[in-house]
């Protein structure tokens, strides 16, 4: 964002500027819902908009239409509401996101719901690379695919896929869980320090330190109440991946706690 | 960063606005290279051969012998095709530098081309029965507007936007690249490859040449070389993910296929959508919804994966 004279100018994920990026006032608000097209708007007027109705209007449920696989949708939404995009996001959709509940009809691109804290966002569709980095809390359900590296640096939360994974599927992962129900690429679990993937096809190869783990109960229960709470049906037969703790042997304290022991 | 884009019709007989598709594909992916802007487009086979040429670079500077070089240069091109064997049926001039010509020609196409490029200032961008490649700097709407490519009707095409990292903003920089000397394949490419000077020296020992210091390049010729060697697309594709290093995701076209190769590490993006009418892949999916408005399922190949289609 640069400042020219007294006007400010924004600039679009395109880098495009947006001499007059103000929320464009377009959705049809009905009590506490609302819904607008987005075809015709930039990514920064959709968000825009998007920040207006939540946290201006006091909307709890808002409709996306027409997102047209537009980047960097629904970031930044830290609050408890519900969106559904009726429609594909591009990439880096629902990051930094803490409590809303999404649904998107359609795909995601890379790095869905990066970093998010808490929430829950629903993919009916495939989803791209890097889905779920660097994921803190909440749930991530892709029906479809993802891509390679997707629960990179997972330091929590649920990712849950009910088809296929690309390769180094949970690369650096730290804590959290993942359960996906297809196969698997090279390298699943490559130089993760802890946490728990679940799979239920074959997998390629296991990446560096990461082993198979003993079945618990504790698994069962847990596998079942996330396919109950997300209305997935029965589980699929699944086989426990977690770290070896060979390779590296970092504790579970975070680097406040850490100060303090040590 | 780069943008790379295709498409490939189900019913291309009487010809689809290739030109125009990909424009729009590829100016909705400006953000990911505003350098300059690349076509490798497929027109209806007329069995005439088709070469596009350059006789400048769009960053030469305007000297006062700027206009008086080119039209000297364009008259030695002509005097060579003749003297070669080669019949014209037209030459257009599409910029102040950039050249179209169609012929008749039964002789020897690496010949012919190395005597084109013998004339100062002189690059062949494209030879074929029906393959163009058009490139110039600046974005898709400013190149296809140059080139009048909105209604260049064809049955499938590359593009390609540049950001340039390794190489210089100019038009031999730009993608997509011929596949020199074979006529009909071209490559655009997304990535970096990290065992470019070795290939480069492997195929220039096998006689052939590079005209620019991108490593994309010699994904063009080495494909072309495997498949003069009786490879199909499919398999020197397949070959290319064991003998090039690198991080890459790249599509080739020939007169009849298009294919797309994803390294090991699949670093590179690319989304794909197939539906009974076209093959739409691109490095997001904003591109192919550029072409088609309306709902569609599109996925992201895997690591390590070849796809072809074939028209």
């Amino acid at each position: 964002m640069a400042a020219v004279g007294e006007g400010r100018i924004t600039y679009d994920a395109r880098g495009l500027a947006e001499p007059a990026a103000e929320a464009p006032r377009v959705a049809e608000v009905d009590g506490d819902r609302a819904t607008f097209d987005a075809r015709d708007l930039s990514t920064r007027l959709i968000n825009l908009e998007l920040r207006r109705l939540l946290y201006e209007e006091g909307v709890t449920d808002v409709t996306v239409e027409n997102p047209g696989a537009k980047h960097s949708i629904g970031v930044g939404i830290l609050t408890r509401c519900r969106i559904t995009f009726a429609g594909s996001l591009g990439y880096f959709g629902c990051g930094l996101i803490d409590g809303p509940e999404v649904q998107i009809t359609g795909r995601v691109g890379w790095s869905a719901c990066e970093n998010m804290m808490s929430g829950v966002v629903t993919v009916a569709g495939n989803a791209g690379s890097l889905t779920g980095a660097a994921l803190r809390g909440g749930d991530v359900v892709v029906h479809g695919r993802v891509g390679a590296r997707s629960g990179i640096d997972q330091k929590g939360g649920t990712i849950i896929v009910g088809g296929d994974a690309g390769m180094m599927t949970g690369f650096m992962m730290q804590r959290g869980r993942m359960i996906l129900c297809g196969n698997v690429g090279h390298g699943l679990g490559d130089s993760m320090y802890d946490g728990t993937i679940y799979v239920g096809g074959t997998v390629a190869s296991l990446g560096v330190d990461c082993v198979p783990g003993e079945w618990t109960d504790a698994d069962t229960e847990f596998v079942e109440r996330k396919f109950r709470i997300h209305g997935l049906g029965s589980p699929p037969e699944l086989q426990k991946f977690v770290c070896g703790k060979k390779l590296y042997n970092y504790d579970n304290l975070e680097p406040s706690e850490r100060k303090l022991v040590l | 960063m780069c943008g790379i884009a295709g498409i490939i019709y189900a019913d291309a007989n009487g010809g689809r606005e290739v030109g125009s598709d990909i424009t729009r594909m590829l100016q909705s992916m400006k953000h990911r290279g505003p350098d300059s802007t690349g076509y490798a487009l497929f027109g209806p086979s007329s069995g005439s051969y088709v070469m596009r040429f350059t006789l400048a670079d769009a960053n030469d500077p305007r000297d006062f012998e700027f206009a008086d070089r080119i039209k000297r240069n364009r008259f030695l091109v002509e005097q060579r095709l003749w003297r070669y064997g080669a019949q014209i049926h037209d030459l257009e001039e599409e910029t102040e530098y950039a050249f179209r010509v169609t012929f008749d020609y039964d002789g020897d196409l690496k010949q012919l081309a190395d005597l084109v490029e013998d004339v100062p200032g002189a690059e062949v961008l494209s030879l074929g029965h029906a393959l163009e490649i058009i490139k110039d700097l600046g974005d898709a709407e400013s190149v296809a507007t140059q080139y009048d490519l909105g209604g260049f009707r064809g049955t499938h095409g590359i593009g390609h936007v540049r950001m340039a990292t390794e190489s210089d903003v100019d038009i031999s920089g730009a993608h997509p690249y011929w596949a020199y000397p074979f006529n009909d394949v071209a490559v655009v490419h997304n990535g970096q490859l990290t065992n470019y000077f070795q290939w480069k020296r492997r195929l220039e020992r096998s006689g052939h040449r590079f005209n620019s210091e991108c490593d994309s390049e010699i994904i063009a010729v080495y494909l072309a070389e495997k498949m003069s060697d009786g490879a199909s697309l499919e398999d020197a594709m397949r070959d290319s993910l064991e003998e090039l290093d690198g991080v890459f995701t790249y599509i080739a076209v020939t007169e009849d296929a298009l294919g797309v190769a994803k390294d090991e590490m699949a670093a590179k993006p690319l989304v794909l959508y197939e539906g009974d009418d076209m093959v739409a892949l691109a490095s997001e999916e904003i591109a192919i919804r550029a072409v088609l408005d309306r709902e569609i399922d599109t996925y992201d190949p895997f690591e390590g994966e070849v796809m072809v289609w074939q028209r």
